[in-house]
């Protein structure tokens, strides 16, 4: 029988589709003539502005500053022009306040001088301000400021920092290529964390499926740090955050609650490696590593981006898309979302691009819910999508919270195994922001 | 004594005991209530649609009939209900302005483009939720009538080009339309005040013209032509100010270069152009 320190209940199995880039070396994508970096790119308070049209700005550069603690700054990616500080597409469908540099072809691209801390000098304070003046926030997708994570309440106490490297969603492999080709700044990255944060023991989950990652890890792991390598079984969504904890430690986070009352910290391995470049050279986070995969696409790989190329100049760096393409979806297509503007740039939280082929988009009748009981099956945090799905239908939104609508993180298991192709999972992704609207505190 | 009798006597008692508690209780406790919140309560629609900005229809005949209200704020009401209210209560019928629901959106699928397909969940709430819902303006109505199946007065219906027409004579401004529409287009604005902005698109310029062609541009020609501060357009649409809407001319829509801000003397879209029983 499965042991419970690998893996957790329920769950889906989707087709991996990994195998497009997997095996592909990360290579940088040249800068495009022009960036876009939106002030709104992380979870929390959007930057504000701080340079104006006709400014010339430095690669690594501060474009908007972090307004309160709970936010970040958004740095230049390029050495460049202002042209524009005004409304742009944003990646989420909105528009978002964005600042638009045009890029300086001659430049070497070289950023003005800085100082690198040393961070062995440095107290818990200084490297939490460090990671924070240097805009880094969670890579894995959601885009949490990571320096929050580094300081947490003081009445609880943290004993293993967790690093995720389990990356469950289909086609993406960024957190894969990184572990595979920069284990050493994976493990200088958590070097630097664990003794901010006085945390004496790290485990980092990585699916089976990787297994050149988890032997490059291992072989590199430092011999003074208490650094675990610990193989997961391969199951989605086994990469979300309470998921993996439970894999590791065993222990369930309880509902409405932060991973530090059961005595962890969770960081994406993209994460840790941006934390690693902080402190290797001082640059801030202004390229991050993208996948760019799907059948729809001539030519998939893992590309360094910098942050704000507009999806359009990254598709056609790819070679562009096939005539079969129908569908772009940022992120991986399980969690994330399709794409109405190409014109929209890579912002932090962009794991992935995904171009879907006519015959992988489809629109399926939705038929009436027959109770089969397979989304309860599937859920990895134990809710009634079904029941919760007709109440989002119906509308009556405050019966869906009783039933713990703000755990569901919107994994999309439910509406994947769903032989009725009722689609859960953008039901309750409604519900929650309608809640939003209607009570701000709740959902 | 048996054990029937037993039981019969203790249930008795008990029974007794509070039968003379209540009515102790009764008599004590007892509070006068007004006969007459009753009786106006009757006579109000009792649709308790919370349009006047009290929890129903009960709490509205209270307050009526203390005087804190008065009946035509009950805006759901007939002019003879308002007047047999009044009569009832001895008070004036008083003068409430007739707010109705007005889309701050222009942009049905005739002037407005799409960047994308939206696929999906056909409610404005679910496509919001997805990149936008694939209409080019991200300010601009979807058109999946979510506020059409809110309606509980049957005053919301789509128009051909995929624009909610409200009938002005049963719409109550209850505020279901605004609560229900994920990019927050309705406001209840008075029925008469004439002007409206038919926008809320924040980009400033004519670049928002490629997404819709009666678009706000923001160019301020309004601002000139209307009352000293009725209007701003300082966030980069024209907003009114309905502190100062009785200045509101019909010569501030004229010069506008899109069609953004209009002239309304009744229903904001031709009650014709509804597609009826599309619900």
């Amino acid at each position: 029988m499965m042991s419970f320190a690998t893996g957790f209940r329920h769950g889906v199995h989707p087709p991996e589709e990994k195998g497009l880039t997997s095996h592909v070396p990360i290579r940088r994508m040249p800068y495009p003539d022009e960036l876009v970096l939106p002030l709104r790119q992380h979870a929390g308070k959007p930057a504000k502005v701080c340079v104006k049209t006709g400014d010339h700005v430095e690669r690594g550069d501060v474009l908007g500053e972090a307004d309160g603690f709970m936010s970040v700054p958004i740095h230049a990616s390029a050495a460049g022009t202002v042209v524009d500080v005004g409304w742009w597409p944003h990646p989420d469908g909105s528009m978002a306040e964005s600042v638009r540099i045009k890029v300086d072809r001659f430049a070497p691209q070289v950023a003005r001088p800085r100082m690198v801390p040393h961070w062995e000098g440095l107290t818990t304070q200084q490297v939490v301000k460090a990671v924070q003046d240097a805009g880094v926030v969670g890579l894995g997708g959601a885009a949490f400021p990571t320096h929050v994570k580094l300081a947490p309440p003081k009445d609880h106490h943290v004993h293993t920092l967790i690093i995720n490297g389990a990356e469950c969603e289909p086609y993406l492999t960024s957190d894969h290529r990184t572990m595979v080709e920069y284990p050493g700044r994976v493990h200088f990255g958590i070097r630097v964390m664990m003794r901010a944060m006085g945390v004496l023991k790290c485990v980092i989950g990585v699916e089976k499926n990787k297994p050149d990652a988890i032997e490059a890890l291992r072989r590199t792991v430092p011999d003074d740090l208490d650094v675990a390598i610990l193989p997961l079984t391969v199951k989605y969504p086994q990469g979300a955050e309470k998921m993996l904890i439970h894999a590791v430690t065993g222990v369930e986070v309880p509902s409405g609650k932060l991973p530090v009352t059961v005595g962890v910290v969770v960081q994406n391995v993209g994460s840790v490696s941006a934390i690693a470049e902080v402190f290797e050279t001082g640059l801030p986070l202004i390229e991050r590593i993208v996948t760019v995969s799907g059948h729809g696409l001539r030519r998939p790989a893992n590309l360094i981006v910098p942050v704000g190329t507009k999806l359009r100049d990254l598709l056609a760096y790819c070679d562009g898309v096939t005539a079969e393409a129908a569908e772009v979806i940022i992120g991986g297509p399980m969690m994330g979302q399709a794409l109405a503007n190409l014109d929209a740039p890579v912002i932090k939280g962009t794991t992935g691009v995904v171009v879907l082929e006519k015959g992988e988009t489809r629109e399926a009748a939705v038929y009436p819910c027959i109770h089969c009981g397979r989304c309860l099956d599937a859920c990895p945090v134990f809710l009634n999508p079904s029941l919760l799905g007709d109440y989002a239908r119906t509308q009556q939104y405050e019966q869906m919270v009783d039933l713990h609508l703000s755990d569901c993180m919107l994994c999309g298991s439910c509406a994947y195994v769903c032989p009725a192709n009722i689609p859960l999972s953008q039901l309750f992704q409604a519900s929650k922001l309608a809640l939003r609207r209607a009570q701000p505190a709740v959902a | 004594m048996s054990d029937t009798l037993v039981a019969v006597l203790i249930l008795g008692g008990v029974g007794l005991v509070f039968g003379v508690f209540i009515a102790i209780a009764n008599k004590r406790l007892w509070v006068w209530e007004d006969p007459r919140i009753d009786i106006v309560a009757q006579m109000l629609p009792n649709a308790n649609c919370g349009a006047c900005g009290l929890p129903g229809c009960r709490a509205f005949a209270e307050q009526a009939v203390a005087g804190t209200v008065t009946p035509a704020q009950c805006t759901v009401s007939g002019e003879a209900a308002r007047e047999q209210i009044a009569g009832f209560l001895g008070v004036d019928a008083g003068e409430a302005v007739k707010n109705v629901a007005r889309l701050l959106c222009g942009g049905g699928s005739d002037v407005a483009g799409y960047q994308a397909e939206y696929r999906g969940l056909s409610t404005c709430a679910a496509a919001a939720a997805v990149a936008g819902g694939g209409k080019g303006c991200a300010w601009g109505c979807l058109g999946l009538a979510d506020c059409e199946h809110v309606c509980d007065f049957d005053a919301i219906h789509m128009s051909e080009t995929g624009l909610p027409v409200v009938d002005i004579d049963k719409c109550t401004a209850c505020g279901d339309c605004v609560e229900a529409c994920p990019k927050s287009l309705f406001e209840l604005r008075p029925v008469n005040a004439g002007l409206l902005v038919q926008c809320k698109n924040l980009i400033n310029g004519d670049d928002v013209l490629e997404q819709c062609k009666v678009a706000c541009t923001a160019c301020g020609k309004c601002v000139q032509d209307a009352a000293a501060g009725l209007i701003n357009v300082a966030t980069g649409v024209a907003v009114l100010n309905y502190d100062k809407i009785g200045l509101a001319e019909p010569h501030a829509a004229e010069r506008c270069p899109t069609g953004a801000i209009v002239w309304l003397s009744g229903a904001q879209f031709s009650p014709a152009l509804a597609i009826s029983g599309s619900a």
